[in-house]
C-alpha cells in the first residue's frame, strides 16, 4: 500500500497501457496469421488488425435513426472499461500502484460493466440480430462469469489476498509445482477465456452467417469509428485473458523491481509466453468445429465444475486443519 | 436525547398526516400540500436523528412513552442499529414524499378513495418507524401489526381487480403467520428473562435447545416478512399490485424491517450465535438469491420482476448474515463485523436501488399505462431523465462498478474469502459454494437488468401508448433523481458510509472494523491493505480518463461527426418493432438452461379460427410443492369440521353440553 505515490510505478502502469493498446491488435493479428498458415493460407499480415483500426478511425460512424444515447455512450464505456481492467493486470512487472486502486474482483466487474453496455448497444437499434447477440451474450456470460470468479477465488484463497500483484508474487515465490488446485484454476480459466473472448468453439470471431453470431451479432450495426472503439476493446480483452493465464500460472520472467534490465526481460518473457499461447488459441481453432449454443452450458458447466474442485482442492488438500 | 426526541416527532407527523387524509377524499388539494408534505417531513425527521446517532458513534437513547398497559409501558431506544434504519426508512420517504404528488394525480378522479390511500400510508410509516425504535416486545407487535395491516389496505387499493384482493388475502395471511412465529420467539425469550422489555431479554441467558427454537421462530416469522424462499410466495403477488410509490416503500423499506428485526432479535436480543443458525442462513439466503433472480428473468411483468429481485437481494443480505453468524459462532469476531458491515451496506444499496426502480417503473406505468414490457420499447427517447436514473438503477442493482451494489458483494465476497481461517472442514468447504452462488446471482441479475432496460427502454416502442408516453413531471424526476445520486454516492465513497456502519458492529459484537480506513478514505481496506483493497473514486477516475483518451484519440482521427441512417441490419428489410427481440425471447436460453426449477407450460395450438397460437406459462415449483398441499389439507381439514355444522339447534346445544362436561372434567 506505501508505494501508491511512487513515479516510476505509475510510469510502469502507463507503459504497460500503451503496450496493452499496441500489443492486443498484433496479438490478435498473430493468432490469424498462424491460424491461416495451419490452414495452408498464406494469411495477412500481424499488423492487419492494426492497420483497420487505423482505417476504421478515419471513416464516418453511421448511427441508425432507431438508435439512441446508449448506442453512441456504450463503445466509448467498453473500450473505457476494458483499458482501465487491462491497467489492474500486471504484465511486465509485479508491485504496480494501480493493482491497489482495484483487485481481481473489480476486474471481473469492469469487464462485467462493459459487458452490459455491450449487450445494451446490441438491443438499442431493435434489430433481430442484435436482441439475438445479447441474448446469448448474457447467458454465455453468467454461465462463465461464476466460474472466473472461483478460478479467482482459489488464486486469491492461496495467495490470502485478492490483489493481483500480491498474487503474482506469491506465485513467483512459491513455485506452482504440485498444485493440484491450480491445475484446475488453470484449465477452468482457460474454457473461461475462449467463452469470454468469444473465440471457437463458443463462438466464431470470423463469422459471417448471421444465426450462428454473438459477439458480432450486437455490433452488427456500429460503423466507423464507433466499431474501431468496439474491437479495440474485444482485443483488449482478448490480451488481457491471455496476460491473466500466461502472467498468473506462469509468472517466471516478470519484473519484481523497476529497473530498465528486469522490464526488458520481462517484456521479453510475457512476449515469448504470448505468442506460444497465440499458437494453441489457432491450433485450438483449427481442430475444433464450433459447438451447437445449447452445448455451451454443458462446456461452461465443466469449467465451473473445474474451477469449483480446484477451490475444494485447496480447501481440503492444501490448507490442511 | 435530541436525536430520539427527533424520531418521536416524525412518527408523530406520519400520524398527523394520516389524520388529515382523512379529510382529502372531500379536500384534494390536502394530498399535494399536506399529507404527502408532512410525511415527507417525517422522514427528513428521522433520517436526521438516525444521522445523528451514527455520527455519535455509540450513543444509545432510551424514553418510556406514557402509553401501553399499566403493568407495561412502552419503552423506546435509539442505538446505532435502530439509528441506521431510520437514516434508511427517512430517505425512502423523503424521495417518494416528492415523488408522489405527481404520481397521485390520475388517482384524484379515480374509484379509489385518497382517504384510503394517505391514510394508511401514513399509518405505515409510522408503524416502520416504531417498529426499528420499540423497546420491549409488547410496542414491537403494536408497531409490526400496524405495518402490517395497514400496508395490507395499501395492496387491496385497487380492490376492483380480483387478482388484487387475491394477492392482498394471501399477504394478510402469510403477515399474520409470520407475526405470530415472532410473536412465540419473543415468548420463548420473555419466558426466560421475565419481562418483555428489551433488557430483560438481553440480559437472559437462554440455553441449548430453548435458543435454537427461539432462533428458528424468529428466523421464520422475520424470513416471512423478509421474502426470504421457500416463505416468499406473497411478495411477488402483493409488491406489483400496490400504487408505485407504496410498492418502492414496501421493497426499499418494509422488507429492510423485516431485516433489521431479525439481525435485533438474533444478534442482540438472543445472542450467544451458533455456526450452526449461520449455516441455515447461509443456505436459505443462497437459494434465496438464486432462485429470486431466476424467477425474475422470467418474468415481463415490470414490477412483477422488480419484486422478485427483492426475493433475490434480500437472499444476497441473509447470505452477509450468514456468514456474520458463522464466523461469530466460530469466534473470528472481526470476520463477523465485517459479514455484518457488507450485509448492512447491501441492505441500504437495496434500499436505494430498489426505491428508485420501482419509482421509474412507476413513471412508466404513469405514463405509458403500461406493466408489461413486451408493449414497451423506445422510452428512452421519450422519457430521457426517467431512462437515465433507470438506468442508473439498472448498473447499481446489477452490481457493476463503480456504483454501489457493487461495494456491498465486494464486501461480501471479501468476507467470503476468509472461509480458509476456520476450523471446520464442512464450513470451509460450504461457504465457497455460498460466494459461488453469489457470482452466478450477480450475473444472472446483469442479464435480467439488460433484458429491462434493453427491451423496455432501447428499441422502438411496441405499442400505441408506449409511443405517446412522455416524460414526468418535475417532482416525479426529483424524486428518483435523489436516489440515483446516492446510489453513485454510496457506490464512488463507500468509507464514508462504512465508518458510519462501524459503529453497528461494535455495538452488536463489541468489534468494529479497525483497518477499513487505515489508509485514508479513498481505500477501503476491510481487513487490511495486504488483503484487498478498492478504491472506487479511482476507478470512477480511471474510466473518465479512458474515456477522454478514446475522445482524444478519436478527435486526431478527422471525421467527428456521425450520419444518421437506416439500421442495416445484415441487409434485410426495413426493421419494424415486431421484429425486435422480445423479453421472453430475451430470456428463452436461461430458462431453457434452467428448466427443470421451473413449472413450465408451453404449447403450440391452433385456436378456433386456425391460427396457430403459442402460450407459455412458467411457474412456480414451490406452489405446487408446498403451498398447494397446504391448502388442500386446510381444505380437508374445513370440511371434516364442517360436518359439526348441521344446522340444528339441538345438536349445537349437544356440543356446547359436551364441551363443558370434558372441561369440568379436565379441571377436577
Amino acid at each position: 500500500m506505501a508505494d501508491f505515490l511512487s513515479l516510476s510505478g505509475w510510469l510502469i502502469v502507463l507503459l504497460q497501457g500503451i503496450l496493452f493498446l499496441l500489443g492486443a491488435p498484433l496479438l490478435a493479428g498473430w493468432i490469424r496469421f498462424v491460424k491461416a498458415r495451419l490452414q495452408n493460407r498464406r494469411g495477412a499480415r500481424i499488423i492487419q488488425p492494426l492497420q483497420d483500426l487505423y482505417k476504421l478511425f478515419g471513416k464516418e460512424a453511421l448511427v441508425a435513426h432507431t438508435a439512441s444515447l446508449v448506442f453512441r455512450a456504450a463503445p466509448y464505456v467498453v473500450f473505457a472499461s476494458a483499458l482501465v481492467a487491462v491497467s489492474l493486470v500486471p504484465l511486465l512487472a509485479t508491485n504496480l500502484p494501480s493493482a491497489m486502486a482495484a483487485d481481481m474482483i473489480v476486474l471481473v466487474g469492469l469487464l462485467a460493466l462493459g459487458r452490459f453496455f455491450l449487450a445494451l448497444a446490441g438491443m438499442d437499434v431493435g434489430s433481430s440480430f442484435g436482441g439475438m447477440g445479447s441474448s446469448r451474450e448474457m447467458m454465455v456470460s453468467a454461465l462463465a462469469e461464476p466460474a472466473m470468479l472461483m478460478a479467482v477465488f482459489t488464486l486469491a484463497m492461496s495467495a490470502h489476498s485478492t490483489n493481483l500483484s500480491s498474487v503474482v508474487d506469491f506465485n513467483l515465490a512459491n513455485g506452482l509445482i504440485l498444485r493440484p488446485s491450480f491445475l484446475f484454476a488453470l484449465l477452468g480459466l482457460m474454457l473461461v477465456a475462449v467463452a469470454e473472448t468469444g473465440r471457437i468453439p463458443v463462438d466464431n470471431p470470423a463469422t459471417h452467417l448471421e444465426l450462428t453470431m454473438i459477439h458480432e451479432a450486437m455490433i452488427l450495426e456500429y460503423s466507423g469509428r464507433h466499431l474501431a472503439l468496439m474491437e479495440w476493446a474485444a482485443q483488449l480483452k482478448l490480451m488481457l485473458y491471455g496476460v491473466l493465464i500466461v502472467n498468473l500460472f506462469f509468472p517466471w520472467g516478470i519484473a519484481t523491481g523497476d529497473t530498465a534490465g528486469a522490464l526488458l526481460m520481462g517484456l521479453l518473457a510475457v512476449t515469448v509466453k504470448l505468442l506460444l499461447l497465440g499458437v494453441v488459441v489457432a491450433v485450438m481453432e483449427t481442430v475444433l468445429a464450433k459447438m451447437r449454443l445449447f452445448r455451451v452450458p454443458q462446456y461452461l458447466n465443466l469449467a465451473f465444475l473445474l474451477t469449483l474442485l480446484g477451490l475444494f482442492s485447496h480447501i481440503i488438500l492444501e490448507t490442511g486443519t | 436525547m435530541e436525536a430520539l426526541n427527533l424520531a418521536l416527532l416524525g412518527v408523530v407527523l406520519a400520524l398527523l398526516s394520516a389524520g388529515f387524509a382523512l379529510f382529502s377524499s372531500h379536500y384534494s388539494v390536502l394530498t399535494r400540500w399536506l399529507v404527502i408534505p408532512l410525511l415527507g417531513l417525517s422522514g427528513l425527521l428521522v433520517a436526521v436523528a438516525g444521522m445523528q446517532l451514527l455520527l455519535s458513534g455509540g450513543a444509545v437513547f432510551t424514553a418510556e412513552l406514557p402509553f401501553g398497559l399499566p403493568w407495561l409501558a412502552w419503552h423506546v431506544r435509539l442505538d446505532m442499529l435502530s439509528g441506521f434504519f431510520l437514516l434508511l426508512i427517512g430517505v425512502v420517504c423523503v424521495a417518494v414524499a416528492f415523488y408522489a404528488p405527481g404520481y397521485l394525480r390520475e388517482f384524484e378522479h379515480g374509484r379509489g378513495s385518497m382517504a384510503v390511500l394517505g391514510g394508511f400510508t401514513g399509518l405505515f410509516v409510522a408503524g416502520m418507524q416504531l417498529v426499528v425504535l420499540a423497546d420491549d416486545a409488547f410496542l414491537f407487535m403494536v408497531a409490526w401489526e400496524l405495518m402490517s395491516l395497514s400496508s395490507y389496505f395499501l395492496v387491496t387499493f385497487q380492490h376492483e381487480n380480483a387478482a388484487n384482493r387475491r394477492a392482498g388475502f394471501l399477504y394478510l395471511m402469510m403477515a399474520e403467520i409470520g407475526a405470530l412465529c415472532i410473536l412465540l420467539g419473543y415468548g420463548v425469550l420473555a419466558g426466560n428473562g421475565h419481562g418483555f422489555a428489551f433488557d430483560a431479554m438481553r440480559s437472559a441467558q437462554v440455553g441449548g435447545l430453548w435458543a435454537t427454537v427461539a432462533f428458528a421462530l424468529a428466523f421464520l416469522g422475520f424470513g416471512m416478512k423478509a421474502g426470504l424462499l421457500p416463505v416468499h410466495a406473497w411478495l411477488p403477488e402483493a409488491h406489483p399490485v400496490a400504487p408505485s410509490h407504496i410498492s418502492a416503500l414496501m421493497s426499499g423499506v418494509m422488507l429492510k424491517v423485516a431485516v433489521y428485526g431479525f439481525i435485533r432479535f438474533s444478534f442482540d436480543l438472543l445472542g450467544g450465535i451458533q455456526w450452526s443458525w449461520g449455516v441455515a442462513v447461509l443456505l436459505v439466503g443462497s437459494i434465496s438469491a438464486l432462485m429470486g433472480v431466476l424467477y425474475a428473468l422470467m418474468q415481463h411483468d415490470l414490477k412483477r420482476l422488480l419484486a422478485y429481485h427483492s426475493v433475490e437481494n434480500i437472499g444476497i443480505i441473509f447470505i452477509g448474515l450468514g456468514l456474520s453468524m458463522v464466523f461469530e459462532g466460530a469466534g473470528h469476531h472481526l470476520l463477523a463485523a465485517l459479514g455484518l458491515v457488507a450485509a448492512l451496506y447491501h441492505t441500504i444499496n437495496h434500499a436505494l436501488f430498489k426505491s428508485l426502480l420501482f419509482l421509474g417503473a412507476g413513471a412508466v406505468l404513469h405514463s405509458s399505462h403500461q406493466r408489461d414490457m413486451e408493449h414497451m420499447g423506445g422510452l428512452l427517447r421519450l422519457m430521457p431523465w426517467t431512462g437515465l436514473f433507470f438506468l442508473v438503477g439498472c448498473i447499481s442493482i446489477a452490481a457493476l462498478p463503480p456504483f454501489n451494489g457493487f461495494v456491498s458483494e465486494w464486501l461480501t465476497f471479501q468476507t467470503a474469502l476468509q472461509a480458509w481461517s476456520l476450523e471446520n472442514g464442512v464450513l470451509r468447504s460450504l461457504i465457497p459454494v455460498a460466494a459461488a452462488i453469489l457470482a452466478l446471482t450477480g450475473a444472472l441479475a446483469a442479464a435480467c437488468f439488460v433484458k429491462v432496460y434493453g427491451v423496455s427502454f432501447l428499441g422502438q416502442a411496441r405499442s400505441k401508448q408506449a409511443r405517446k408516453a412522455r416524460e414526468v413531471d418535475m417532482g416525479m424526476r426529483l424524486g428518483q433523481g435523489f436516489l440515483a445520486l446516492l446510489c453513485l454516492l454510496l457506490g464512488v465513497l463507500p468509507t464514508t458510509m462504512i465508518h458510519l456502519i462501524d459503529a453497528i458492529p461494535r455495538q452488536l459484537l463489541h468489534t468494529g472494523l479497525d483497518k477499513a480506513m487505515a489508509h485514508g478514505w479513498l481505500w477501503l481496506t476491510p481487513l487490511g491493505g495486504q488483503t484487498a483493497s478498492y478504491s472506487a473514486g479511482l476507478v470512477l477516475l480511471g474510466l473518465l480518463a479512458a474515456w477522454w483518451l478514446a475522445a482524444l484519440i478519436l478527435r486526431r482521427g478527422g471525421v467527428r461527426q456521425v450520419r444518421r441512417c437506416d439500421a442495416w441490419d445484415c441487409g434485410f428489410s426495413p426493421l419494424n418493432a415486431r421484429m425486435q427481440y422480445t423479453a421472453t425471447a430475451f430470456s428463452q436460453p436461461i430458462r431453457r438452461v434452467f428448466g427443470m426449477l421451473f413449472a413450465i407450460d408451453e404449447s403450440v395450438k391452433h385456436d378456433e379460427s386456425g391460427q396457430l397460437r403459442h402460450s407459455l406459462q412458467v411457474g412456480d415449483r414451490l406452489w405446487g410443492w408446498l403451498y398447494a398441499p397446504v391448502i388442500r389439507s386446510v381444505l380437508q381439514a374445513g370440511r371434516v369440521a364442517g360436518r359439526l355444522q348441521t344446522g340444528h339447534l339441538r345438536n349445537y346445544l349437544g356440543w356446547t353440553l359436551g364441551t363443558l362436561v370434558v372441561l369440568l372434567w379436565l379441571i377436577s
